[in-house]
């Protein structure tokens, strides 16, 4: 257990804000470890403390309690001066770019490197390199507000790239930006860490962030880490119902009371909803087991979704025929696949 | 029209008068109120050095200050000017008064439009390992500088008004030679031209510091 972030019962409160208020615990005993060349989706809702816990890492804020470790240095026990080198190895993208809007392109970039002190002569060269990486090396001069979204977003990662940071933190990075934007963005990030070997954490709360990139996902509520472990077992077998909601705006689970009153307007037949959360079982020996009772099935609900080559997901079945075969079916497919009735 | 041709020497010298003033009142007083402002700015509870202390003493300062009527000042702190060897009466005194006055005013001038700027792109530079003070040199007051260039155009017309003023204890500024010619020698068109001569002033100031601030901003 040596992770390049280590976090241990790691909490954070803010005082309350005026008198008579509560004081917020924002993160609460959080005990996380990202490893070094993986790429972390942390996912939760507004308020559920991810943002306040991505900001722990850099230490813009500092903890109320617990041991904080980034790359070997206890960063709870280090001065402001020394916490400002820790920064240089860690950079920052955020939702709504935060670009200096007084320089360019060119100046944004070049303003960690000042920062850093990185002699003015290398400036150039740096700075062009990293245009060229995130392809925007015909806009150097450009103001921020000539350019789009998306650009803006890889201007933000060019600079948090620009003094070769260890670990890039991304807070909603791609929430503002539209879908074709996000997998452009996304793709950029993956590439980050693949080419460049940047660890990411990466705080959403779109699963389809995580989807794309994400190695592993830690699901945030109420301050706390109520469930974390790799992107296809927690999408394909979650436990808690904070990360079933998540999933669930993915991949549609088995049908709730309003899709299912929906059904029945159309669907009088028996509803059974078969679970593929393991890729080891076909679909179509599943589905060779039903034709051969002589049951007639149609899919009316539910999805496949495919995270890296592995697919899972819910697929809801009307099935009609003799009673005693529909029976003889249900019994053959459940020793295959998890089923759930729905009634 | 020929009495002001007669006074064409005391026009050139209020307009000297008035023009060295101002500029004061804009450089020396707009300096203090720049770290007044950024230092009500900083010190606020969510700023960037936030100091409760600081916060207090520096709002209470502005506040006193900022009410009294420049006049009053003008002449409540004669004895402050007399205490440094400086006339109560003299030009020295009354640019002491207007850099005073100016000061005061900037100072909320200058954190309005601190306040304005993104926190965002503060955090932005603290993530990059920038420390406060370098935030506060190299990012909050470029980012403000737009909207800082309008603030203190805008703060050039109330200077220009306190330059006028000055001219009720002696020092010959337009506001003077409108006073002294126009208003005790009843003669209307001197008030007018002093006045006239205001306007151009200001109007220039105005226009200069649209045109700056429309290049800053590029819009």
């Amino acid at each position: 257990m040596s992770g390049l972030i280590e976090l241990k019962g790691v909490s954070k409160t803010f005082p309350r804000s005026r008198k008579g208020g509560e004081p917020v615990h924002a993160v609460r005993d959080v005990d996380l470890s990202v490893e070094a060349g993986e790429i972390v989706g942390i996912v939760g809702y507004s308020g559920a403390g991810k943002s306040t816990l991505v900001r722990l890492i850099n230490a813009l804020e500092p903890t109320t309690s617990g041991s904080l470790v980034v790359d070997g240095t206890d960063l709870t026990t280090l001065s402001e001066r020394r916490l400002q080198k820790v920064r240089l190895d860690i950079g920052m993208i955020f939702q709504q770019f935060n670009l200096l809007q007084s320089r360019t392109v060119w100046g944004n970039i070049a303003y960690p490197l000042e920062v850093a002190k990185v002699p003015r002569a290398e400036h150039q060269r740096r700075i062009s390199e990293l245009l060229h990486f995130v392809g925007l090396a015909d806009k150097a001069h450009a103001w921020p507000e000539e350019l789009s979204g998306g650009q803006k977003q890889r201007v933000g990662i060019a600079r948090a790239l620009a003094t070769s940071p260890k670990i890039l933190l991304a807070d909603e990075a791609t929430s503002a930006l539209d879908p074709e934007t996000t997998v452009e963005v996304l793709r950029l990030l993956k590439r980050v860490n693949t080419e460049l070997g940047i660890t990411i954490v990466v705080i959403t709360h779109e699963m389809d962030v995580v989807k794309t990139i994400a190695d592993r996902v830690v699901v945030m509520e109420e301050g706390r880490i109520v469930e974390q472990g790799p992107v296809f077992d927690i999408f394909s077998r979650p436990q808690e119902p904070a990360t079933r909601r998540f999933v669930a705006t993915l991949v549609d689970a088995v049908p709730d009371a309003v899709a299912l009153d929906g059904l029945r307007r159309n669907h009088a037949g028996r509803l059974l909803t078969l679970s593929f959360t393991d890729d080891s079982v076909s679909q179509s020996a599943v589905f060779a087991e039903i034709i051969e009772r002589g049951v007639e099935f149609e899919l009316v609900f539910g999805g496949i979704e495919d995270v890296r080559g592995r697919a899972f997901g819910h697929l809801t079945l009307e099935l009609r025929g003799d009673a005693a075969a529909v029976d003889a079916a249900v019994t053959a497919v459940s020793a295959l696949v998890e089923t759930t009735e729905v009634e | 029209m020929d009495r002001v041709w007669e006074l064409r020497p005391e026009f050139v010298e209020g307009l000297l008068v008035t023009l060295r003033l101002a500029a004061a009142g804009l450089v020396i007083g707009g300096a203090i109120g720049l770290v007044i402002g950024t230092g009500l700015y900083i010190s606020r509870s969510r700023g960037i050095l936030p100091s409760r202390p600081v916060s207090l003493v520096l709002n209470l300062l502005v506040n006193i200050m900022r009410p009294i009527p420049f006049v009053l000042i003008l002449i409540v702190l004669q004895p402050v000017s007399r205490w440094f060897g400086i006339s109560g009466i003299s030009e020295g005194h009354a640019l002491v008064t207007v850099v005073f006055g100016s000061a005061f005013g900037i100072a909320r001038i200058v954190e309005q439009n601190l306040v304005a700027v993104d926190p965002g792109v503060l955090e932005a530079a603290r993530a990059m390992g920038a420390s406060r003070w370098r935030v506060i040199w190299s990012v909050l007051l470029p980012e403000a500088r737009g909207s800082l260039i309008l603030g203190y155009t805008y703060a050039l017309v109330a200077i220009v008004d306190m330059t006028t003023l000055a001219g009720i204890i002696g020092v010959h500024s337009l506001g003077y030679v409108a006073l002294t010619y126009g208003l005790r020698q009843f003669d209307w068109t001197v008030t007018a031209v002093a006045i006239l001569i205001i306007i151009v002033i200001v109007q220039i100031g105005q226009f200069a510091g649209n045109a700056w601030a429309r290049k800053v901003l590029r819009r």
